[in-house]
C-alpha cells in the first residue's frame, strides 16, 4: 500500500494557542485511519489541515507541510477547490442542504460543470447506492432532504461527498449523533469504502476504531503521541499515556 | 404569594389595555376611512372612479378617473423596486458573506444612516440635484417626472432591503455553506447556490417590505414626480395615489374631499395585500 497523504512537521495556532504541535504522519492509500483522543486535543483541527478546511478561519496559522501525492497542499500554486473535490469531507453533525435529496447529491457534480440530465441521473443513484441508502430514498428522491432521518441524512451527506469522486473521504465523528443501528450501518458502508476510497476517521468511539480502523493515530494536547496499527497500538500500545487513554485511565 | 400573583394580574391587565389600544387605532382608522370613503365611489360610480382616465377636480364638469394615480403608483412601485431589488440584493450579499469587517462595519453604518433620512430630505435633495440633471441629461423640457421619481424610491427603499436580506443570510447555517466548500465549490458558487436560497424567502420578505414603503411614500415623490395628473409616462410629470390625496387635501370640500377620502381607501386595500404577502413570507421564513 503506498501513501497518499503525509503531514511533515505540522503545527497550527488559532491566535495565540498552539492547537497542533509537530505533526507527523503517513497514511496510506486505500485504508482506514482513526484519529483519537480526548476531547480539544486537536483531532478535528488536524482532519481540517487535510483539505485545507482551516483556512475559513482568519486567525489560523499554520506552518510545516501536508503533501498530498507529493504535492505541499499549503502551495500557493494549489487550486484549494479542486484540492478540496478530491478530499471530501463529512462533519459531525449531518449537514444536508435545504433541498431535495436529488439536488443534494447533484450539487457537488454540478458545481464542477456537469449538466448533462443523465449523466446527473447516473451520478446520483451510484453515489446513493455507494453510501446504502438507495433503496430508502429511490421513491422520494425529489422530496427535501430535511425531512429524513438522523442516520439517513449522515448517509446522504455521504452520498453528497462520494458525488464529486473524491480520492479521500474525511470524517469527523460521523456517528456521533446516530443511534446504534445507524451507527453500525456506517460502520459496514466505511468498510466497504475503503475498497475505493481512502477513509480518515476522528472518533471518540474505541471500539469504532478497533472495528473498522487499519491504524490509528492516538493525539494528546495537539501532539500526535502514538500511531500505528490498531490492532497493535489497542494491544501493546509503546506510550504510558496511549496505555492510560485506551484503557480508560483518563479523557 | 397571594400578593405576587395580583402584581401579575396588573401587569397582563396593563399590557392587555395596551395592546388593545393599538388594535383599536386600527380598527378605527378601516372604519373611519371604509364609512368616508364609500359615498364618493358611489356616486361617481366603482368603474369610473378606478378606471376613469381624467382627474379633473376643480373643473367646471368635474372629472374624478383616479387610473393615472393608480397606474403610477404601480409603475413607480415596480421601477424601483426593478432598479433597487437587485442593487440592495447584491449589497446584501457582499456584506453579509463577502465584506472584511471594517468595511462591513462602515457600509452598515452608511445604510442605518439612509434608513434614518426623512424623507423630505431626499426630495429636496432630488429636486435640487435629480431633476434638473434629468432634465440635461435626457434633454427635457422638465425633469420632475416619473422617472426621477423611481431613482428616489429606489434610494429609500435600499435601507430595508439591504437589511431585511442580510439579517436572513446571516441566518444560514454556516454548515450549510461548509459542506458546499467541502465539495470544492468556491465562496461566491457556495453563497449564491447555497446560502441564498436558503435564505430565500427573507429576501422575498425584504422586497415586499421594499414595495410597501415605495407604494406609501408621499413626500419625496411629490417633490420630484411634478404632481400632474397625467397617465403615466416616463418622462412626464405624474401624480402617486399617496400624492393625490396629499395635495388637494387642504383646500378641498363636497364630493372632491370625499373623493380623496376613496384614493385613501384605495392605497389602503394596496398596503393591506402587500402587507398580508409580507406575513405569507415571514411565516414561511419560520418554518
Ligand atoms: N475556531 C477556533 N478558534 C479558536 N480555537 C479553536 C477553534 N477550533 C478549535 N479550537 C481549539 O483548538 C483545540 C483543538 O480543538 P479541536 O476541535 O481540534 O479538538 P477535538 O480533538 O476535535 O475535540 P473534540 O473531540 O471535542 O471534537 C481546542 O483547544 C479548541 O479550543
Ligand atoms: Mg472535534
Amino acid at each position: 500500500m503506498s501513501d497518499i497523504m503525509t503531514a511533515k512537521d505540522l503545527s497550527l495556532w488559532y491566535d495565540k494557542t498552539q492547537a497542533l504541535k509537530n505533526v507527523n504522519i503517513t497514511i496510506p492509500e486505500k485504508s482506514i485511519t482513526a484519529f483519537i483522543g480526548p476531547s480539544g486535543c486537536g483531532k478535528s483541527t488536524f482532519l481540517k489541515t487535510l483539505n485545507r478546511m482551516n483556512d475559513l478561519i482568519p486567525s489560523v496559522k499554520i506552518i510545516g507541510e501536508v503533501c498530498y501525492n507529493g504535492q505541499n497542499i499549503y502551495d500557493n500554486s494549489v487550486d484549494v477547490n479542486e484540492l478540496r473535490r478530491e478530499i471530501g469531507m463529512v462533519f459531525q453533525k449531518p449537514n444536508p442542504f435545504p433541498m431535495s435529496i436529488y439536488d443534494n447529491i447533484a450539487y457537488g457534480p454540478r458545481t464542477h460543470g456537469i449538466k448533462s440530465k443523465v449523466k446527473l441521473d447516473e451520478i446520483v443513484e451510484q453515489s446513493l447506492r455507494d453510501a446504502a441508502i438507495w433503496d430508502e430514498v429511490k421513491d422520494r428522491l425529489k422530496k427535501n432532504a430535511l425531512g429524513m432521518s438522523g442516520g439517513q441524512q449522515q448517509r446522504l451527506c455521504i452520498a453528497r461527498a462520494l458525488a464529486v469522486k473524491p480520492k479521500i473521504l474525511l470524517m469527523d465523528e460521523p456517528t456521533s449523533a446516530l443511534d446504534p443501528i445507524s451507527t453500525s450501518r456506517i460502520e459496514e458502508l466505511a468498510i466497504e469504502l475503503k475498497k475505493s476510497y481512502t477513509i480518515v476517521i476522528v472518533t471518540h468511539n474505541m471500539q469504532q476504531a478497533v472495528r473498522i480502523s487499519d491504524n490509528t493515530a492516538f493525539f494528546l494536547l495537539g501532539e500526535l503521541i502514538e500511531y500505528g496499527e490498531t490492532e497493535k497500538l489497542f494491544s501493546q500500545p509503546t506510550d504510558k499515556r496511549t496505555e492510560d487513554y485506551i484503557t480508560g485511565r483518563f479523557g | 404569594m397571594k400578593k405576587n400573583k395580583m402584581i401579575e394580574r396588573a401587569i397582563h391587565g396593563v399590557f392587555l389595555i395596551l395592546g388593545l389600544l393599538t388594535f383599536g387605532c386600527v380598527l378605527l382608522i378601516t372604519i373611519y376611512l371604509v364609512i368616508s370613503g364609500i359615498p364618493a365611489i358611489t356616486e361617481i360610480g366603482l368603474f369610473d372612479f378606478l378606471f376613469g382616465t381624467k382627474w379633473a377636480s376643480t373643473a367646471d364638469e368635474p372629472s374624478y378617473g383616479i387610473l393615472p394615480f393608480i397606474l403610477t403608483s404601480i409603475y413607480g412601485t415596480a421601477g424601483a423596486i426593478l432598479l433597487g431589488v437587485p442593487i440592495g440584493f447584491f449589497a446584501a450579499v457582499y456584506l453579509s458573506k463577502l465584506a472584511n469587517p471594517k468595511v462591513k462595519a462602515f457600509m452598515e453604518g452608511a445604510v442605518s444612516l439612509l434608513a434614518g433620512i426623512p424623507s423630505v430630505v431626499y426630495g429636496l435633495v432630488g429636486m435640487l440635484v435629480l431633476v434638473p440633471a434629468v432634465r440635461e441629461i435626457f434633454n427635457i423640457p422638465d425633469g420632475a417626472s416619473l422617472f426621477s421619481a423611481i431613482i428616489v424610491l429606489a434610494i429609500m427603499i435600499l435601507p430595508s432591503i439591504i437589511k431585511v436580506s442580510m439579517t436572513a443570510l446571516e441566518a444560514v447555517p454556516k454548515e450549510y455553506e461548509d459542506a458546499s466548500l467541502a465539495l470544492g465549490a468556491t465562496p461566491v458558487e457556495t453563497y449564491f447556490r447555497v446560502s441564498v436560497p436558503a435564505a430565500k424567502s427573507g429576501i422575498a420578505a425584504a422586497v415586499v417590505l421594499g414595495v410597501g414603503r415605495a407604494i406609501g411614500e408621499a413626500m419625496a415623490v411629490m417633490m420630484v414626480s411634478g404632481n400632474v395628473p397625467n397617465m403615466p409616462s416616463l418622462f412626464q410629470s405624474v401624480r402617486f395615489l399617496t400624492t393625490a390625496v396629499a395635495s388637494e387635501m387642504s383646500y378641498s370640500s363636497g364630493l372632491q374631499q370625499q373623493a380623496l377620502f376613496s384614493i385613501a381607501l384605495v392605497l389602503f386595500l394596496f398596503i393591506m395585500l402587500i402587507n398580508a404577502t409580507l406575513n405569507f413570507f415571514l411565516k414561511k421564513e419560520k418554518d
